[in-house]
C-alpha cells in the first residue's frame, strides 16, 4: 500500500462526504456550493484517474458551469414558498436501504471484475497514426466515434431550444434575463475586466493544445463561455437578444461544419465522416475550432436561460 | 467476418443527416420559413424509409454503413435490419400525418415575425424523425444512448409547449424520470464495456458470457429503459405529459416517442442477450406488462376526461407490447426466439403508433370543435364532425384487436405463440384486456353518437385536411392485417438470420 | 486494492447516494442536484473501466474517456433545461414543486 493509496483513500473519503452533503444539506444554497466543491474535487479524482481530458472537461463543465446555473437557481428560489412536503421516516428507510443494495452490488460487481480487462487501449493508439493527432481522446471523440461527438452537439442545440422554449410568448426573441445583482460590486467589475482577455487566450490555446495534449474544443469552448457569462452578470455587456442573426449561426457553425466535413468525406475519402489519407489533422482541428465557437455560445445561453424581455429596437 | 458497408447502406446515412441539416437550417433561417423546410424534410424522410424497406425486402439481407471506415469495436455501425425498416417506415408516415395535422396549429406564417410555439415545434418534429431513426439504425449502445437523449430533449419541451403551470409540472416530472432512465441505461453500458471492450450490438452478442457483470448491465440498462418507456409501475409520468400537450404532440409523443426506448429494449433483449433472460426473467416482463394492461384499462375507463383516457389507454397498450417477452421464451433452448410473438410485438407496436396517433389527433379535433373534451358531454359530435368520430372510432377498432386491422393480426400472432407454448394465462390477459379496450371505446363512441341536451354549435370550423389526416391514419391500422399477404417476411431479416443460413 | 478500484468503488456509493437524493427528496432542485451526483458516480465507474483497461503502456483506454466527455455535457445540458423547468415554474406559481403524486389530476387542455 503506497502512500498514494491512502491519499486516493483520502479524496474518496471527502468527496463522498461531500456529496452526501448535497444531498442531506438542510439549505438548498449550502447544497449548491458543496455541489461546485464536489466538482472540483471529482476534477481531482480524474486525474488521479490518468483522465486529463475528463478532469479538465469535469472541472470546468461538471463544477463550474453546473455550479452557476444551479447557484442562480438557488437564488431565485429564496422566495419561493417552502415546500412542506417530506417523506415518512419509514419510506425513507426503505428507500436508502435499497439504494444502499444497488451501490453494493454495483461495487461488488466492479470488484468482481478480472485483473486485465479486455481493451481498446491498443488498437485506439496504432490507428492515431492515420489521424495525426497525439491525443488518443480527441481521436475517439473526432474520427472513431466522430457520429457520436456531432450527433451530442445537435442534443446541446436541442436543449437551448427548450430552454428558450420557455419565455413567454412576447419576449420571444428577447433578451434573456441573466440577472444575478441589481449592482455588481467592485470585485465582480474588476475581475470581469481582467480575466476575461486571459481566458479567452486560455480557452482557444486549449482548443488548439487538444489535437496533441489534454485539451480540445469542449474544454476551450467551456473556458470562452465562462468568460462572456463573467461579462455579462458583471453588466459590462448585455446578454444578447437570442433571435439575432450573428448568434443562431454560432450556434450552428460547429454542427454544420462538422457535418459539412464529414458530407465532404463522401466524396474525397471512403465514406461519410471519413478523413482523406494525410488531411486528418487539418480537418480535425478546423472541426475543432468552429466547434468551441459553438460550444462557447450554446453553454452561455445555456446558463442564460430564456428571454424575459422584448428586445430594445 | 466483419461487416462491410453494403450498396444501399448510403441511405442509413442520409435518414440521420437531411433531419440534422433541416434542424441546423431552421434555426439559421428563422421562423418564418422553418415549416417549409419541415414539409421538404418529412416527405424526404418517408421516401429514405420507405427506399430502405424496399431495399431490404428485395434483397432479405441488412443493410450495414460502416461510419468513417472505422471498423466496430473502435468504430460505429449503421444498421438496418426487417424490424428497423418497418419501425422507420411507420415512424415516417405518422410524423408526415402529424405534419399536416399541425400546419392549422402551428402556422408560421401567421405572423409576420417568428413566433415561439410554431418554431419551436418544427424543429423538434424534425429532431424526433432524427433521433427515431438514429434509434433504428444505430448499431452501437452508446451511439444509441446519445440518440435517447437526443429524443427526450426533442419530446419534453413539446409537453409544456403551450406554457401552462400543469403543463410545465408534468414537463419536469417526464424530464427527470427519463434522466434516471438515461443514467441507468449508461451505467449498464459502462459495465458492458468493461466485460467485453465494445459496445456494438453484433460484436456484443458474440462474445457475450453469463456472468455477473453482464447480469447487473442488462437489469440497470432495462430498468432505464422501463422508465423511459412507462412500463408500470414507471408509468406516472405519462398521463399528465401526453394529456397537457397540444393535439399534434400527443399525437407525436403516444405514438412514436415511446417506442423508441421500447425499440431498445427489444435490441438488447433479441439482440444482445437473447440467451440471458431466462424463464423467470421473461415472466417476470410478462407480469409487469399485464399490470400495465389491467391498471391502465381500469383507470381508463374511469376518466371523465377524453385526452386522459386516450392517455392511460397507451399506458395499457405499452403493456401488451411487452407480453411478447414470454410469449418468445423457447424453454427447450432457454433462448428468446426472433419469432411469430417478436413479428406480432412489432406489429402490435406499429399498428398502436398509427392508431392512437389518429386518435389524439381526433381528440384535438373534438376539443377544438366543441371546446371541451369531456366524455359525458360528447353529445352530437358525431353529427357535427363525423370523420373525426369515424377516425377514433377506427383506431380503437385497431387497439381492441379486430379484424382486419393490425391489431387483429399482431393479438393473432402473439396467442398463436402462447397457445403453441401452452401459456393460457398470457392468453386470457390478451383476451381480457381487449374487452376492456371495447369498453373505454365504446364509451366514448357512444357519448358521441348520442344527442346533445342542447343544439350543438361548434365553436371553430375543423378543418377537413386535419380529418382527413386523423382518418388517413386510421384506416392505415385498420389495412395493416394486410401485411400478413406480403412484406410481414421483412420483419424476419435479422442478424442472426445470416449466421443461422450459414450454419 | 489499487487507487482506481478506490474511485470505482467510490463512483458505486454515489450512484446509490445520487438515487436517494433523486427518489426522497421532495424539491425538483434537489432531484437535479442528486441526478447530477448520480451522473457523476456513473462517469466514476467510466473511469475505473479506463484505467483498469488500460493495456502495457497506456495511462488508459481513451474510449471510456470520450464517453465520459460526451456525458458530462449532456448532463449539463440536461441540468440547464431542468432548471429552466424549474424556474419557469416559480415564475407561474410562485412555488416550485412536482405538485401532486396523484397522478389522476385533472389538467386541463387547450
Amino acid at each position: 500500500m503506497s502512500s498514494w493509496f491512502f491519499a486516493d483513500a483520502g479524496l474518496v473519503l471527502l468527496v463522498l462526504a461531500i456529496g452526501a452533503s448535497t444531498i442531506f444539506a438542510r439549505k438548498a444554497f449550502d447544497a449548491a456550493i458543496a455541489f461546485v466543491v464536489y466538482g472540483l474535487l471529482l476534477a481531482i479524482a480524474w486525474v488521479r484517474l490518468s483522465a486529463i481530458d475528463v478532469a479538465l472537461t469535469e472541472a470546468a463543465i461538471g463544477g463550474g458551469m453546473t455550479g452557476t446555473l444551479l447557484l442562480g437557481a438557488v437564488a431565485r428560489l429564496r422566495s419561493a414558498e417552502p415546500d412542506n412536503i417530506r417523506l415518512g421516516l419509514p419510506v425513507r428507510l426503505a428507500t436508502g436501504f435499497c439504494c444502499a443494495l444497488v451501490a453494493a452490488g454495483l461495487a461488488g460487481t466492479l470488484l468482481l471484475l478480472p485483473e486485465a480487462i479486455p481493451t481498446l487501449a491498443p488498437a485506439a493508439m496504432e490507428n492515431l497514426v492515420h489521424t495525426g493527432l497525439g491525443n488518443p481522446v480527441a481521436g475517439v471523440l473526432f474520427a472513431y466515434r466522430a457520429l457520436d461527438t456531432l450527433l451530442e452537439k445537435v442534443v446541446l442545440l436541442l436543449a437551448l431550444l427548450g430552454v428558450w422554449s420557455l419565455a413567454p410568448n412576447n419576449a420571444w426573441n428577447g433578451i434573456p434575463g441573466l440577472r444575478l445583482y441589481e449592482r455588481p460590486n467592485s470585485t465582480l467589475t474588476f475581475l470581469a475586466q481582467i480575466l476575461p482577455p486571459v481566458g479567452i487566450v486560455v480557452g482557444i490555446y486549449m482548443c488548439w493544445v487538444g489535437a496533441n495534449a489534454p485539451g480540445g474544443a469542449f474544454q476551450g469552448g467551456t473556458i470562452l463561455a465562462a468568460m462572456w457569462l463573467l461579462v455579462i452578470i458583471a453588466r459590462l455587456e448585455n446578454a444578447p437578444s437570442t433571435g439575432q442573426l450573428w448568434l443562431r449561426i454560432g450556434l450552428v457553425l460547429g454542427p454544420a461544419v462538422f457535418l459539412a466535413a464529414g458530407l465532404a468525406g463522401l466524396v474525397s475519402a471512403n465514406g461519410f465522416l471519413a478523413y482523406p489519407p494525410g488531411y486528418a489533422k487539418p480537418f480535425i482541428v478546423t472541426i475543432e475550432f468552429a466547434l468551441t465557437i459553438s460550444i462557447a455560445v450554446v453553454l452561455a445561453m445555456l446558463a442564460a436561460g430564456p428571454s424575459k424581455q422584448v428586445q430594445q429596437e | 467476418m466483419p461487416d462491410a458497408t453494403t450498396s444501399g447502406g448510403i441511405l442509413l446515412v442520409f435518414a440521420i443527416v437531411f433531419p440534422v441539416a433541416g434542424v441546423l437550417l431552421s434555426l439559421v433561417v428563422g421562423g418564418r420559413q422553418v415549416e417549409r423546410i419541415a414539409l421538404i424534410i418529412l416527405p424526404c424522410n418517408l421516401i429514405l424509409a420507405s427506399a430502405i424497406f424496399f431495399d431490404l425486402w428485395r434483397s432479405g439481407s441488412q443493410l450495414i454503413y460502416i461510419v468513417g471506415g472505422w471498423q466496430p469495436p473502435l468504430g460505429i455501425t449503421l444498421r438496418a435490419d426487417g424490424l428497423s425498416a418497418a419501425m422507420m417506415v411507420t415512424t415516417a408516415v405518422v410524423i408526415c400525418a402529424v405534419g399536416v395535422f399541425a400546419h392549422a396549429d402551428f402556422d408560421t406564417r401567421a405572423q409576420p415575425f417568428e413566433t415561439r410555439a410554431p418554431f419551436v415545434f418544427w424543429v423538434l418534429l424534425m429532431a424526433i424523425g432524427c433521433a427515431m431513426n438514429m434509434i433504428f439504425l444505430g448499431g452501437d449502445l452508446f451511439t444509441l444512448y446519445v440518440a435517447l437523449e437526443l429524443l427526450t430533449f426533442a419530446a419534453v419541451p413539446l409537453v409544456c409547449l403551450d406554457g401552462r403551470a400543469e403543463t410545465i409540472q408534468a414537463a419536469l416530472r417526464y424530464l427527470l424520470f427519463a434522466l434516471l432512465g438515461s443514467i441507468l441505461y449508461l451505467a449498464g453500458t459502462a459495465l458492458l464495456y468493461g466485460s467485453y471492450a465494445t459496445l456494438d450490438i453484433v460484436l456484443l452478442s458474440q462474445r457475450l458470457r453469463v456472468e455477473t457483470a453482464t447480469l447487473v448491465a442488462a437489469v440497470l440498462m432495462t430498468v432505464g429503459l422501463f422508465a423511459k418507456t412507462a412500463l408500470f409501475p414507471l408509468h406516472i409520468w405519462l398521463p399528465p405529459a401526453h394529456a397537457g400537450a397540444p393535439a399534434s404532440a400527443s399525437a407525436v409523443l403516444s405514438a412514436i416517442v415511446v417506442k423508441g426506448s421500447f425499440f431498445l429494449v427489444v435490441r438488447l433483449w433479441f439482440g444482445v442477450m437473447p440467451g440471458l433472460l431466462g424463464f423467470t426473467g421473461a415472466q417476470l416482463v410478462g407480469g409487469l406488462g399485464a399490470g400495465a394492461i389491467i391498471f391502465g384499462s381500469v383507470v381508463a375507463l374511469r376518466q371523465k376526461r377524453l385526452k386522459l383516457l386516450i392517455a392511460y389507454s397507451t399506458v395499457a397498450q405499452i403493456g401488451y407490447l411487452f407480453l411478447m417477452f414470454p410469449l418468445a421464451f423457447d424453454s427447450v433452448s432457454s433462448q428468446l426466439q426472433s419469432s411469430g410473438a417478436l413479428t406480432g410485438g412489432m406489429l402490435l407496436a406499429m399498428s398502436h403508433a398509427t392508431a392512437k396517433a389518429a386518435m389524439f389527433m381526433a381528440a384535438g379535433l373534438i376539443y377544438a370543435a366543441l371546446g371541451h373534451d369531456r366524455i359525458a358531454e360528447l353529445g352530437g359530435a358525431a353529427r357535427a364532425i363525423p370523420m373525426t368520430v369515424f377516425a377514433f372510432a377506427i383506431g380503437g377498432v385497431c387497439l381492441i384487436g379486430l379484424p382486419p386491422s393490425g391489431g387483429f393480426l399482431a393479438k393473432w400472432l402473439l396467442l398463436d405463440a402462447a397457445i403453441a407454448t401452452g401459456q393460457w394465462s398470457w392468453a386470457m390477459v390478451l383476451l381480457v384486456g381487449g374487452l376492456f379496450t371495447a369498453g373505454y371505446v365504446f364509451i366514448v363512441v357512444a357519448g358521441a353518437l348520442g344527442s346533445p341536451h342542447e343544439p350543438l354549435k361548434l365553436r371553430v370550423a375543423v378543418p377537413k385536411y386535419q380529418e382527413a389526416a386523423a382518418l388517413t391514419l386510421a384506416l392505415l391500422s385498420l389495412l395493416l392485417g394486410f401485411v400478413a399477404l406480403g412484406p410481414i417476411d421483412v420483419l424476419q431479416v435479422r442478424p442472426g438470420a445470416m449466421m443461422a443460413a450459414l450454419r | 486494492m489499487s487507487g482506481a478500484n478506490l474511485f470505482g468503488i467510490c463512483g458505486a456509493a454515489l450512484v446509490g447516494l445520487g438515487l436517494y437524493g433523486l427518489i426522497t427528496n421532495p424539491e425538483p432542485l434537489r432531484k437535479i442536484l442528486a441526478f447530477n451526483l448520480l451522473g457523476t458516480g456513473v462517469f466514476l465507474i467510466f473511469g475505473l473501466i479506463s484505467r483498469r483497461a488500460a493495456a502495457a503502456g497506456f495511462p488508459g483506454d481513451p474510449v471510456p474517456q470520450a464517453m465520459v466527455i460526451t456525458a458530462i455535457v449532456v448532463a449539463f445540458a440536461a441540468t440547464a433545461l431542468a432548471v429552466a423547468l424549474v424556474l419557469r415554474l416559480l415564475e407561474q406559481t410562485g412555488r416550485a414543486t412536482l405538485g401532486a403524486d396523484n397522478p389522476v389530476s385533472e389538467i386541463g387542455n387547450p
